[in-house]
């Protein structure tokens, strides 16, 4: 069953295209992330499902209502905020009630959900507290319980760990996690940053100019990437990228200058060949020293700079004149100037038409 | 670590200091140097400058006609009289009336009051439609009014009058109220309205998503936030409109006047003696309104211009 659903959808700030033309099917229960880069137009989908923006064209449905002209308060949402957007003049009590109280609700209702929301997201000794008495972590906590209390189908985040330290995102990114486990609610979560979309999402939408370029499981995409945009923007250190072509002889082996890799493992999705191709290769997916003699390929490249980042260390090298990114262990002793040899199987790559940057 | 195979370790009380000669620790500052001299000096000369007016005034009501007329200004009184005081506010001629500026006070109360609640009530509503909800044609409607704090007043005086003719209400505080009202619509939206869309905007997107309609997310998110920009406005309109001399004496009629009118009507009065003490008791007492509004406020009223008036 479909919870949210999103269909012909498109905005336009008057001549600009902010959303074209969008098509989504988020599933009952699901935890989907809309990530991209700024100005992709991930930010204004979500406003325009909670209601705060009116579509263009197209249609919103919610649990197979069609909420499309209807308020925000009326399309059973609850929605977190970036700055938290906590009322400053009220308690975290008053900021909790607020919603139910426009909403008519009974008083000992509210006081039930009310202490419902503060057991869940653990707030119960800050209940008489103003916003600006609390750290960044629990005010976002606070704007969780807001959306909680208000007993939503489906849950919005729009960035909503953006302003918090790194330290306290990972511990809030493992908790929504949790919420999500015990709610089971459908949530729609706005990030552009990938671990968290990896982390969370069941399934990811990648955006880009108003346009989703893929929708899939974040296994998928990080290891698929439909084209050279999802490739390039997920995974960090990015993918390698090497120019080069297919072999005179077919599509067995592909060439960049004088390198050869051979193709027979790789899963070919088109049987389009195009004269020229971008090969890609993720720097976790190469393997260095006496392991890479088993791969299909390998060969030896020279090494220019060693990042260690702790627990593993990013290796800077030249492969045939171009530079080549790979991870090794963290206690691995290499050093600028050494030869290794390094190798990978070309099943884990991702080949694309360098014209059109599909996937091959 | 201390090596302790050295042969002299020495305990760690008496440890040798690091540092070297020369400058250590907090830079020291010299409370009398030339800059300070310069600085303070420019600012008390200033303040005197600013100050003498009123030191002149508040010594010459306090003096009687006799020691007046020995000519020394910047004399304090040697005996002090609160008789001019009383003079100016209960028994001082204005025209017909003899009786001071007190009924002049009490109708700039009965303008003031209805024009400041009515006024920012209404400017305060425009701003945060304009600000938040961005209803169709927002921006021109904001251009018209703005634009329509530059017109000349000159210009509507007489548009007005046949106006308020027409409507009864010309020569009646009502009339006044009215005008009023109108003329500080347009800096008073303004002001709201950059106030309200200085704060976030993500505040009245969570009102929406929480059920509150227009009135609701008025009354209980912005106004609750809106205290500073409520005292400037405040303060603007109540100088503005206590000091209003033009619109009274245009749009009232003399036993209406307001006390600005009055006071013009004590000091410039032609006939018999220029009685100095009276006319410098009558402007002070005019000017104590706006001046208490001041001194209650002032802290606020800085807050709220820099929050309000500086983003656009």
């Amino acid at each position: 069953m479909t919870s949210v659903s999103i269909k012909d959808l498109s905005l336009n700030f008057g001549e600009v295209k902010v959303l074209k033309t969008l098509n989504l099917d988020i599933g009952d229960g699901e935890f989907l992330v809309l990530l991209g880069p700024s100005g992709c137009g991930k930010s204004t989908l979500l406003n325009c499902i909670a209601g705060l923006l009116d579509v263009s064209e197209g249609q919103i449905f919610i649990k197979g209502r069609n909420v499309t002209w209807e308020e925000p308060k009326d399309r059973g949402i609850g929605m977190v905020f970036q700055s938290y957007a906590l009322y400053p003049q009220m308690t975290v009590e008053g900021n909790l009630a607020f919603g139910l109280k426009n909403a008519r609700v009974p008083k000992d209702e509210i006081d039930r959900r009310i202490a419902r929301a503060a057991e869940v997201l653990q707030i119960e000794p800050l209940l008489k507290r103003k916003p600006a008495q609390l750290s960044g972590g629990q005010r976002q906590r606070v704007a969780i319980g807001r959306a909680l209390v208000r007993d939503v189908d489906v849950f919005l985040f729009d960035e909503p760990l953006s302003n918090l330290d790194a330290k306290l995102r990972a511990e809030l990114r493992v908790e929504i996690k949790r919420l999500h486990h015990r709610l089971k609610n459908t949530m729609i979560y706005v990030t552009h940053d990938q671990i968290e979309a990896l982390t969370l999402a069941d399934r990811i939408a990648i955006m880009r100019n108003g346009i989703i370029q893929q929708l899939a499981s974040p296994h998928e995409i990080y290891n698929k990437p439909v084209n050279l945009y999802v490739a390039g923007f997920m995974g960090s250190p990015g993918m390698n990228f090497l120019e080069g072509a297919f072999a005179p002889q077919g599509a067995s082996e592909l060439s960049f200058g004088v390198t050869r890799v051979p193709l027979e493992r790789y899963p070919f999705v088109s049987d389009e060949r195009p004269g020229k191709v971008i090969f890609g290769i993720r720097p976790e997916h190469v393997t260095c020293g006496p392991a890479a003699e088993s791969e299909p390929f390998n060969t030896e490249v020279e090494i220019e700079v060693v990042e260690p980042m702790g627990a593993d260390t990013l290796v800077w090298a030249i492969l045939d004149g171009r530079e080549f990114r790979f991870r090794v262990d963290g206690q691995s002793q290499l050093r600028e100037g050494d030869r290794v040899r390094i190798g990978f199987d070309p099943a884990k790559a991702s080949i694309f038409d360098a014209a059109t940057e599909l996937r091959l | 670590m201390v090596d302790l195979s050295a042969p002299t370790s020495a305990p760690l009380a008496t440890a040798p200091s690091r540092t070297e000669a020369g400058p250590s620790g907090r830079k020291p500052r010299r409370s009398i140097s030339r800059a300070n001299i310069f600085l303070y000096g420019t600012l008390i000369v200033f303040a005197l400058y600013y100050l003498l007016p009123l030191y002149v005034m508040i010594v010459t009501s306090l003096k009687g006609m006799p020691e007046i007329r020995m000519g020394n200004i910047f004399s304090p009184p040697m005996e002090i009289t609160f008789e001019p005081w009383a003079k100016a506010w209960s028994t001082a001629c204005t025209g017909l009336n003899c009786d001071g500026l007190s009924r002049g006070f009490w109708n700039s109360v009965q303008i003031l009051i209805p024009s400041v609640v009515l006024s920012i009530a209404v400017a305060s509503v425009n701003g945060y439609a304009l600000a938040n909800w961005r209803f169709k044609g927002a921006d021109t409607f904001f251009t018209i009014l703005i634009f329509g704090a530059f017109i000349p007043y000159q210009v509507m005086l007489y548009p007005i009058v046949i106006l308020l003719r027409e409507m009864g209400l010309y020569g009646s505080l009502t009339g006044l109220v009215l005008v009023h009202t109108v003329f500080g619509m347009p800096i008073l939206t303004l002001l709201f309205r950059n106030y309200f869309t200085s704060m976030p905007e993500e505040l009245f997107k969570a009102a929406r998503v929480d059920g509150a309609g227009f009135w609701g997310i008025y009354f209980k998110i912005m106004l609750p936030m809106s205290l500073p920009i409520f005292v400037v406005a405040i303060i603007l309109q109540v100088t503005g409109i206590w000091n209003d001399f033009l619109f009274g004496v245009i749009y009232t009629r003399p036993d209406l006047y307001p006390m600005t009118v009055q006071l013009n009507n004590i000091v410039n009065s032609v006939q018999g003696v220029k009685e100095y003490n009276v006319n410098m008791a009558a402007t002070i007492l005019t000017g104590l309104v706006p001046l208490t509004i001041y001194f209650i406020s002032g802290k606020l009223f800085v807050r709220g211009i820099a929050a309000g008036a500086v983003k656009g």
